[in-house]
């Protein structure tokens, strides 16, 4: 049986919920590996994280030079895993970092990149939502066993638990690899909410919001989802660039996308018209983002979300 | 210092876009300079400003690197425009419908002839959207990788720059040294609106247009091919109602109806 190789995607010491998902993508090509790359003595710890998705095997590789020298480094380790065990298709996490150590991959042993598949068939052949979703897309790998980076949030993970063989291994790190050096890492800012591009609803806010972000974050915090902002909203200071969704900002793909405020301009609806549900408040009854919603609210967001909000928290009582 | 900043022209983020025949579409729209490379642009012209400028015969220069069919130009003199001082366009029928590993190949060799200390870039287009071809060039050129700025601080005499990188899994301090690949997110600055002066000088800088051959890069083939594109199904038409006090509670039973609480 063919074999796909993941590389294992962290958060601190503890594997992802896109782990599971891009095993999970995997295991419809052959028996998935995942190679988990560990600072020094941290190996075993990180591989028992590996306990849920259809893995059957896990390869470890310790080594400082993954904390201290970050991207190239990983490269450097999963090229030369992808060399030993001639998988039949890579698979990445779609964040800024897989993506980078992917491209890396790509480069260095000549293979083909796909980028931000939202599905993958039996032979491989990856499926893309491109230009803000407006458009599918199936591409596939000419050159060599493709690499395919997995969009957080869009594959259904299979979270089985999983009791896979776990191996040691070790790979070279070249001196071009370590020229960038890391001095300091901070994990990311969480304010008790999701993620923005792995939550499963998230409720943004825009210019209707005047600023005042109070009301899209209560309902947020009712429904337990990650708060978003329209460009306007953060172009203006009114919540953090991080925060943003649209074409310049992140992609999300929700089950449930409430839009408060926002007009849905195209660089909006870029970042979330491949959500599932689509919810839109807003005062104005032309904005065009209402050609977009399962359910649209012509109403005053600061009239409309305290009570849903309410409602949610009564709901969930 | 010798600054290179690569940059792509796109289609307007407003525009609609479609694909023909396994390629978008970039005739038929508005083109314009990429968004996010408008950043980098500013961040080279800051780097040259706080360490002597780059005016003629001062210490730095700012070259805009880019590939892209012809019309491209009008990108690279947006960029001259805000006050690079020159610019190299790799531009030839083979490249049509180039992937990020060609893109990435052909980039870095031209970089590497030109011998530059600094390489800066935008994080990604906002047509293709991969947010890859940085990671490519540093190695390709066996460089330091410095990617996804939000900060950069360069000592010319030391030849060392450090950065600060943001993404999604937190905020890194990463240092480095000539030369290096740096991409810098968007808010690292307010990139600067081209003056009329700037904008009538471009018009005598060099674009200096060159042809795959003189590159020196190994392949153009891409390694991925698309299959197929069709434009998604529009989505069905929803319910809208008008808010009469009720609407906050008849969303909660959407919800609820849609079991998404």
């Amino acid at each position: 049986m063919s074999t796909v190789l993941i590389l294992a995607d962290f958060a601190g010491e503890k594997a992802t919920k896109a782990t599971v998902e891009i095993a999970t993508a995997g295991a419809v090509i052959g028996e998935v590996t995942a190679l988990v790359l560990a600072p020094v003595g941290k190996g075993a710890a990180y591989a028992a994280t590996i306990n849920q998705g259809p893995v059957t095997k896990v390869l470890v590789i310790e080594s400082d030079d993954f904390t201290k020298h970050g991207v190239a480094a990983f490269a450097d380790a999963l090229a030369h895993v992808i060399g030993q065990t001639t998988p039949s298709a890579v698979l990445v996490a779609s964040n800024a970092f897989g993506k980078e150590v992917a491209g890396r991959v790509a480069m260095k042993l000549k293979i083909g990149i796909i980028t931000d598949a939202v599905e993958i068939a039996p032979d491989c052949t990856a499926t893309q939502l491109v230009f803000g979703g407006s458009t599918t897309v199936h591409s596939k790998v000419t050159e060599g066993t493709g690499i395919i980076t997995v969009r957080p949030n869009t594959i259904t993970a299979n979270f089985a638990a999983a009791m896979p063989l776990i191996e040691n291994t070790t790979a070279p790190i070249s001196d071009s690899s370590k020229k960038a050096t890391i001095t300091s890492s901070q994990p990311p800012v969480k304010g008790g909410r999701p993620e923005l591009t792995e939550a499963n609803i998230v409720v943004s806010g825009g210019r209707g919001t005047n600023g005042d972000f109070a009301s899209v974050e209560a309902f947020a915090d009712s429904l337990g989802a990650a708060v978003g902002a329209s460009r306007a909203a953060t172009d203006a200071g009114w919540y953090p660039h991080s925060h943003q969704v649209g074409q310049t900002g992140k992609t999300v793909s929700p089950q449930l996308y409430v839009a408060c405020g926002i007009s849905g301009a195209i660089q909006h609806r870029a970042g979330m018209q491949t959500s599932k549900n689509i919810v839109v408040v807003n005062k104005d009854p032309e904005a065009p983002l209402f050609e977009l919603a399962d359910f649209g609210v012509v109403g005053d967001l600061f009239a409309v979300l305290p009570p849903a909000t309410e409602g949610v928290k009564a709901r969930k009582a | 210092m010798k600054i290179a900043v690569c940059i792509k022209q796109v289609p307007d983020s407003w525009a609609e876009k479609k694909m023909i025949g396994g390629l978008l579409d970039r005739a038929n729209v508005d083109a314009v300079l990429n968004d996010l490379d408008e950043y980098a642009v500013e961040e080279a012209l800051r780097i040259a400003e706080a360490h002597g400028g780059n005016e003629e015969g001062g210490p730095n220069t700012v070259t805009v690197i880019s590939m892209g069919p012809e019309r491209a130009t009008e990108a690279v003199r947006k960029a001259l425009s805000m006050g690079a001082n020159d610019a190299i366009l790799i531009s030839d029928a083979v490249l049509v419908g180039a992937d990020a590993v060609v893109t990435a190949e052909v980039l870095a060799n031209v970089i590497f002839k030109g011998e530059y200390d600094l390489v800066i870039c935008g994080t990604e287009s906002t047509d293709a959207r991969m947010s890859v071809v940085p990671a490519m060039m540093s190695e390709k050129l066996g460089c330091a990788q410095l990617t996804f700025a939000s900060k950069v601080t360069v000592d010319p005499a030391a030849k060392k720059v450090s950065i600060t990188r943001v993404t999604e899994a937190g905020v890194d301090e990463v240092h480095g040294e000539f030369p290096c690949v740096i991409s810098v997110v968007e808010k690292i600055n307010e990139p600067r609106y081209p003056s009329f002066k700037g904008i009538m000088a471009a018009k005598k800088k060099t674009i200096d247009i060159r042809d795959f051959a003189s590159t020196g890069a190994e392949f153009t083939k891409s390694w991925s091919v698309v299959i197929d594109a069709a434009p998604r199904p529009p989505r069905a038409t929803g319910v809208v109602i008008t808010d009469d006090g009720s609407a906050g509670q008849k969303l909660v039973d959407f919800l609820s109806e849609k079991k998404l609480i």
